[in-house]
């Protein structure tokens, strides 16, 4: 059994709503943190060895300590609620069901970092939960755990949320502050970081919203204790959203010491692929990480067991192994197209480059352009060639990781599913009546059982 | 001439009032969406104006985000607008199908409106409910886990709600 430290109280009836959620527990954290100093709130945050969940993983900590503190300068915390990676509605499912553990972390890292007015950029889609946001934050501030003077610290800080309007890229922190200051989600070169001159230049941080929630946590119990969850440098637990071709779809938290065969086959996850059909390939952490063939994702190329922590789901680089990036987990069965299914992938991050930086602008299109003729039967043995040289023209040369997240899914599909391209090619009638299938991708597992 | 109401326009006040002083550029994005909601459905060069004059933006910096994010519509949609996913998840769970069957039964290509002005068809990108694909938005709120029994009945209550309306 997995522990739970974010979504535990999740099926309590109310929770949703002050009052229950307090009665709960809620809001102890914020008591706790202003009997500290905010360093000591930092420190306990670096102790956690919390990494960003937003995909980059970046500790958490870290992040918190580079902040400026020039004098009479304004600083800001950023929530980052754009949530758009394809496979991830983590940050969705928190905040529609426990919006209250979302402020309570807000107001202990605004008080950690000093800022009085905090931000939640939420996409533009997610209507409905600006309301329940609002009347969370509301709710809050009636209860005075926002407003001027709280709890009588002298602490000042109000929340606000802002809608985005559509706009994958506006989740890449440095366009989101663009947006936030009303314009188009361009990415700003770095350096300056947003830590040194982000929102309206001043000092700022910027972290997702599963980020700041498990700072409840983190606090409640001590950052010591939080490290003891997991394995290593992925200590705490973590949210996956599950989707695609499995039996229970949705939000799961884990605790990161199980297997991926554990996730996608146990009840108390995705319980297996759905219709009894066999897995084929997984890309276990949002569109933009490789995909996996089902042997390499089940066992590392090594032929060890492949846990659900940061480090093991990269193990073995981009050659044999993936990331654990947003987590979204999407799941691909024996009877699906890995040309289509990177097609689609394709298409969406060339609808939502930004056009600042030519090789995306330009490269997105044409990975978009080839892979469709090769989809529709139209493709030659050299596009696939051409494909793999556009994409690594894309990677490491634009100005924010669209670029790179637009690439690597083309790159591991071609890396891995290679010769499910050459038979598009080879087969341009064929393969518009049937798809590929399970050709040697096989889970071993499986191929033993049946 | 176009203006908001005067509850509209105490909510602009508090938007504004949401970030430091001489900010105010910020109120952009939300009262593009406002703007859309109160005339029509759509962004007109007249609303975008009257959006720039509100915060006292040249016309030129409200277009320019006007026409950054997708769900800011530049010309005149039907009354109920369907966006239906169509990125891996989605199509993993057979959003191909659903669009195909929207088509035929309204009669139309995607990014057309019926003839009626009742109902227009758009494809999106990813709107973050993978694990209830294939979806759709319509409106404020997704319609999840689609089926073509779904749709219908979808279509059958915009028409009821349409008829109430008028």
């Amino acid at each position: 059994m997995s522990r739970k430290v974010l979504i535990d109280k999740v099926n309590i009836e109310g929770i949703r709503f002050y009052d229950e959620y307090r009665k709960n527990g809620g809001y102890a954290s914020v008591e706790k943190a202003f009997k500290m100093s905010p360093a000591d709130v930092v420190e306990e945050v670096k102790k956690s060895g919390l990494r960003g969940r937003g995909g980059a993983g970046f500790p958490t900590g870290m992040k918190w300590s580079f902040l400026a503190k020039p004098e009479g300068v304004p600083r800001y915390l950023v929530c980052n609620a754009d949530e758009s990676e394809p496979g991830t509605f983590k940050d969705r499912y928190l905040m529609e069901f426990l919006p209250h553990l979302l402020i309570e972390g807000l107001i202990v890292s605004s008080y950690a970092l000093g800022s009085g007015r905090t931000y939640i950029y939420i996409r533009g889609e997610y209507a409905w939960i600006v309301d329940i946001l609002e009347k969370a934050i509301a709710e809050a501030k009636s209860n005075n755990w926002l407003g001027k003077n709280i709890l009588g610290t002298g602490f000042d800080c109000e929340i606000y949320v802002q809608r985005g309007a559509g706009a994958y890229i506006c989740g890449e922190e440095t366009a989101l502050l663009e947006s936030l200051e009303g314009k188009r989600g361009n990415p700003r070169i770095k350096p300056p970081f947003p830590a040194v001159k982000g929102l309206w230049d001043c000092p700022t941080v910027v972290n997702n919203v599963e980020t700041l929630a498990a700072i409840v946590p983190i606090i409640n119990m001590g950052g010591e204790e939080y490290a003891k969850i997991g394995i290593g440098k992925s200590t705490g637990t973590k949210l996956l959203s599950a989707c695609g071709n499995i039996n229970k779809p949705g939000v799961y938290e884990i605790d990161m010491t199980i297997s991926v065969e554990e996730f996608i086959y146990g009840d108390e996850y995705c319980g297996g692929i759905a219709n009894g059909k066999k897995l084929k390939a997984c890309i276990p952490g949002g569109s933009s990480v490789p995909i996996l063939p089902a042997n390499l994702l089940l066992k590392t190329a090594k032929g060890e067991t492949r846990m659900m922590t940061y480090e093991s789901l990269a193990d073995g680089g981009f050659a044999t192994g993936s990331m654990m990036g947003s987590g979204g987990f999407i799941v691909l069965d024996e009877d699906q197209c890995v040309v289509r299914h990177t097609l689609t992938l394709a298409r969406f991050y060339r609808h939502e480059s930004c056009g600042q930086c030519s090789p995306c602008r330009e490269g997105t299109g044409w990975m978009e352009k080839i892979l469709q003729n090769i989809e529709y039967g139209k493709g030659k043995l050299t596009d696939i060639d051409l494909l793999w040289d556009i994409q690594r023209r894309i990677e490491g040369n634009t100005i924010c990781p669209l670029g790179d997240a637009a690439a690597w899914p083309v790159a591991a599909a071609i890396r891995h599913f290679r010769d499910e391209f050459e038979w598009h090619v080879l087969n341009p009638d064929e393969s518009q009546r049937r798809n590929y299938g399970l050709a040697h991708y096989a889970d071993p597992l499986q191929t033993v059982t049946a | 001439m176009i203006k908001f109401s005067d509850d509209k326009l105490e909510k602009v006040k508090g938007i504004i009032a949401s970030y430091p002083e001489g900010k105010q550029k910020s109120a952009v994005i939300p009262l593009l969406h406002m703007a859309q909601e109160e005339f029509g459905g759509w962004l007109s060069v007249e609303s975008m104006d009257y959006v720039a004059s509100l915060l006292q933006l040249q016309p030129i910096e409200v277009y320019e985000v006007a026409t950054f994010y997708s769900m800011y519509n530049l010309k005149p949609v039907g009354k109920y607008l369907f966006e239906v996913c169509q990125t891996g998840p989605c199509m993993l769970n057979g959003s191909d199908q659903i669009i195909e069957y929207i088509k035929e039964k309204l009669n139309i290509g995607v990014g057309e409106t019926t003839p009626d002005r009742m109902f227009t068809l758009k494809t999106v990108e990813c709107l973050g409910a993978c694990g209830y694909a294939p979806m759709m938005q319509l409106g404020k709120f997704f319609r999840e886990h689609l089926t073509k029994e779904k749709v219908d009945q979808i279509i059958e209550e915009c028409r009821k709600n349409a008829a109430l309306n008028n």
